[in-house]
């Protein structure tokens, strides 16, 4: 499937202060943040900044407080002005847009949450939750049947005639989540919106995010600081550092492949085992024995024995896995006579697979309680790949390849880590 | 040392006014007298309502609203209020005297409260505008008094053109300061989802800061009745007539009653604006 863009930012940048065009030469100078503030007064919020958005993705934009993230979210609307650059959602430049084309959008096109809520208090859940409605000129019978759909959808249309300051906080950023959902809008801006909440209804407000966006895909940009967050419900990830997009891809991506020591500072806390599926580590440098050569196991072993391995993956011609052999079961196998000498019949025992999709937990039993690795296969039952005990622990030890026993080290894959459907 | 001889008078600004405002007169005074139609014709209005209805319909509205925004004690306090002053035979004056207030709080919203939101969106605005302010709540009310009689003449409108000077302030300064306490994440919110500058103003700036004008509502009420004795200095009518006629012939029995009342009817209108700016 084509990935359609549906936000474009193109060499984004934001000064706040008082010199800014001084302060842009400056940074085509070469000059940082810090050094420009000193001379000039002035911050650097948001330095070139470029990224594209697909439509129906969760984009995370994360990085610490001071970052950027905050004010790259609000030029997307224009609530901040950028200093240069530029933002086209759909096609459409949003920079050089006018007031009467830009209000429009923010109207039909993209709405906000909050981290404060921002909820309206004079307002009752139900006008809060119209309130975008409203502003369009929506009649209020109209809006407030939408206003209450969206109530609906976040659990909250019982409550549709309480102040917001009857509400628990969790409840109240239901209520922002329903006043961006009542306009129906192609984009969801989110900022830091369950920051403010404690973890335990942060998570289900994760999770409800994730409901709504698997009945109806909207594009969502989150502002987050937190990674676990990022890794949970990010389709994809920006990071940032110091006003600058650090790093861009997908959480396996980054997490494989920090692009700096700042982005891999970032995951030194993270639990791998929760974002790594088995697809992302299993390698494909183990022998495979293709199942036509079944009726000549001597090749196989020769094969083994050549590349000094214990086991080999028997495959049909399709890649479909068929069992595991060692040398042991072949040589076994070759001096008993009471059975053909074929492949099959030298089959491990007890050999379970596992699919790229199982979490590097799931496995974990299996990996440890065999000493082979484990075979890792795709929907259709292929091999793709297997994972030793060795690129587990290395994989837990990510990031922290100075304190790794030099015997892990050893161990290199050969091939580059799999992804769904390559072969 | 020429510089530090204040001995004798550099700077004849006493003069200068003087020739300005006796130019004002000479020149203006028609203009100036067109100013006070509307001011009269409220005025004129509220009293012939407040001579024409029964006084016990009057209280009867005025307990009601009481009862309705500040509670049966107050309600019991405000009839309590009228009927002494009915009893004491201030009744017509009282009346003047509301018709008064309720004229300068009038204009003092109508021209206080646009003034008031614009100082709360612009800084700058506000700058201009403060030093205005001071000199309005701060300047004695007899400095100002000889030319507004000048200019507008001796009566209850030219009383009631001092006392909007005087109260006009308070209605500014808290509706500014009630527009400037909303919060900018709910404005930010606003723009957000499409708000239009006026639809800031109308949604969400005013509607918060109600409270905050309510409260400078009240202010202006008590300092509109804490001018009735002033006004009366240039022939405005109502309670502070008793009281400069008291202290002109020295009956201070009749000077107390006036301040009773004007004291007494503060406290009727500060309770109800009150309980209004809460709800």
């Amino acid at each position: 499937m084509a990935k359609e863009i549906k936000i474009k930012v193109k060499n984004l940048y934001k000064i706040f202060g008082p010199h800014p065009k001084q302060a842009m030469q400056l940074l085509e100078q070469g000059l940082d943040k810090d050094e420009i503030f000193k001379k000039t007064e002035t911050t650097v919020g948001v330095r070139d900044a470029s990224f594209d958005i697909y439509t129906g993705e969760i984009f995370v934009i994360m990085g610490l407080s001071g970052s950027g993230k905050s004010t790259i979210v609000r030029m997307l609307n224009r609530l901040i002005e950028p200093t240069a650059g530029q933002v086209f959602i759909d096609d459409e430049d949003i920079i050089s847009m006018s007031n009467d084309h830009l209000v429009k959008m923010r109207r039909k096109k993209m709405s906000m949450v909050f981290q404060s809520f921002a909820l309206m208090p004079h307002m009752n859940v139900l006008q809060n939750a119209a309130f975008g409605l409203e502003m369009d000129g929506i009649d209020k019978q109209t809006r407030e049947a939408r206003a209450l759909q969206a109530l609906e959808q976040v659990g909250l249309d019982a409550m549709a005639k309480s102040m917001p300051n009857e509400l628990s906080g969790g409840m109240q950023q239901r209520v922002g989540l329903a006043r961006g959902l009542a306009v129906d809008p192609d984009i969801l801006l989110m900022d830091e919106a369950f920051s403010a909440l404690d973890p335990l209804i942060r998570t289900e407000m994760q999770d409800e995010l994730l409901k709504l966006q698997e009945k109806s895909k909207r594009t969502i940009v989150f502002i987050s600081h937190d990674l676990d967050e990022a890794m949970r419900i990010g389709d994809r990830i920006a990071i940032m550092e110091g006003g600058s997009v650090v790093q861009v891809g997908t959480p396996e991506e980054i997490l494989q492949n920090p692009a700096d020591d700042y982005v891999q500072a970032f995951f030194r806390g993270v639990d791998p085992t929760n974002i790594l599926s088995a697809g992302d580590i299993a390698v494909n440098s183990q022998v495979t024995i293709p199942i036509t050569d079944g009726k000549n196991p001597r090749a196989g072993l020769q094969r083994l024995i050549k590349n000094d391995r214990d086991y080999a993956y028997v495959v049909d011609t399709n890649r479909v896995f068929k069992g595991i052999v060692s040398t042991d079961s072949l040589l076994k196998m070759l001096d008993r006579d009471d059975q053909p000498h074929v492949i099959p019949n030298a089959y491990l025992q007890g050999v379970k697979t596992a699919n790229t999709n199982d979490s590097l937990q799931d496995i974990l039993p299996e990996v440890a309680s065999h000493p082979w690795p484990l075979p890792i296969l795709n929907d259709k039952g292929e091999y793709l790949g297997a994972i030793s005990k060795n690129l587990f622990l290395r994989t837990l030890y990510r990031g922290h390849a100075d304190e790794l026993p030099a015997e892990l080290l050893d161990e290199q894959p050969e091939t580059e880590p799999l992804k769904d459907g390559v072969v | 040392m020429r510089l530090f001889n204040f001995e004798e008078q550099l700077i004849p600004l006493d003069e200068w006014i003087q020739t300005f405002v006796d130019w004002l007169v000479l020149n203006y005074r028609e203009f100036f007298q067109i100013i006070k139609v509307p001011v009269e014709v409220s005025l004129d209005g509220l009293e012939w309502l407040f001579f024409t209805l029964p006084p016990w319909l009057i209280i009867a509205v005025i307990a009601f609203a009481a009862w309705r925004y500040a509670g049966k004690q107050v309600t019991v306090f405000t009839v309590l209020t009228f009927l002494l002053i009915g009893y004491l035979g201030l009744w017509e004056h009282t009346m003047t005297t509301l018709a008064m207030v309720i004229t300068s709080v009038l204009f003092c919203a109508v021209a206080g409260i646009p003034l008031g939101i614009m100082s709360g969106r612009s800084d700058r605005f506000e700058m201009i505008l403060r030093p205005f302010l001071d000199a309005m709540q701060t300047t004695p009310a007899f400095v100002y008094l000889i030319p507004v009689v000048m200019l507008f003449s001796i009566g209850t409108v030219s009383g009631i053109l001092a006392t909007i000077v005087f109260a006009l302030p308070p209605i500014i300064r808290l509706t500014s300061l009630g527009i400037r306490q909303v919060h900018p994440e709910l404005i930010e919110a606003a723009i957000a989802f499409g708000a239009t500058p006026g639809q800031v103003l109308r949604k969400v700036q005013f509607p918060l800061a109600l409270p905050s004008v309510m409260a400078g509502l009240n202010q202006t009420i008590m300092m509109a009745l804490s001018m009735v004795v002033i006004a009366a200095l240039i022939g405005a009518g109502g309670l502070g007539n008793p009281v400069v006629q008291g202290l002109n012939t020295l009956e201070i029995g009749l000077a107390t009653i006036g301040g009773l009342s004007i004291v007494l009817l503060a406290m009727v209108l500060d309770r109800i604006t009150q309980g209004l700016a809460k709800k």
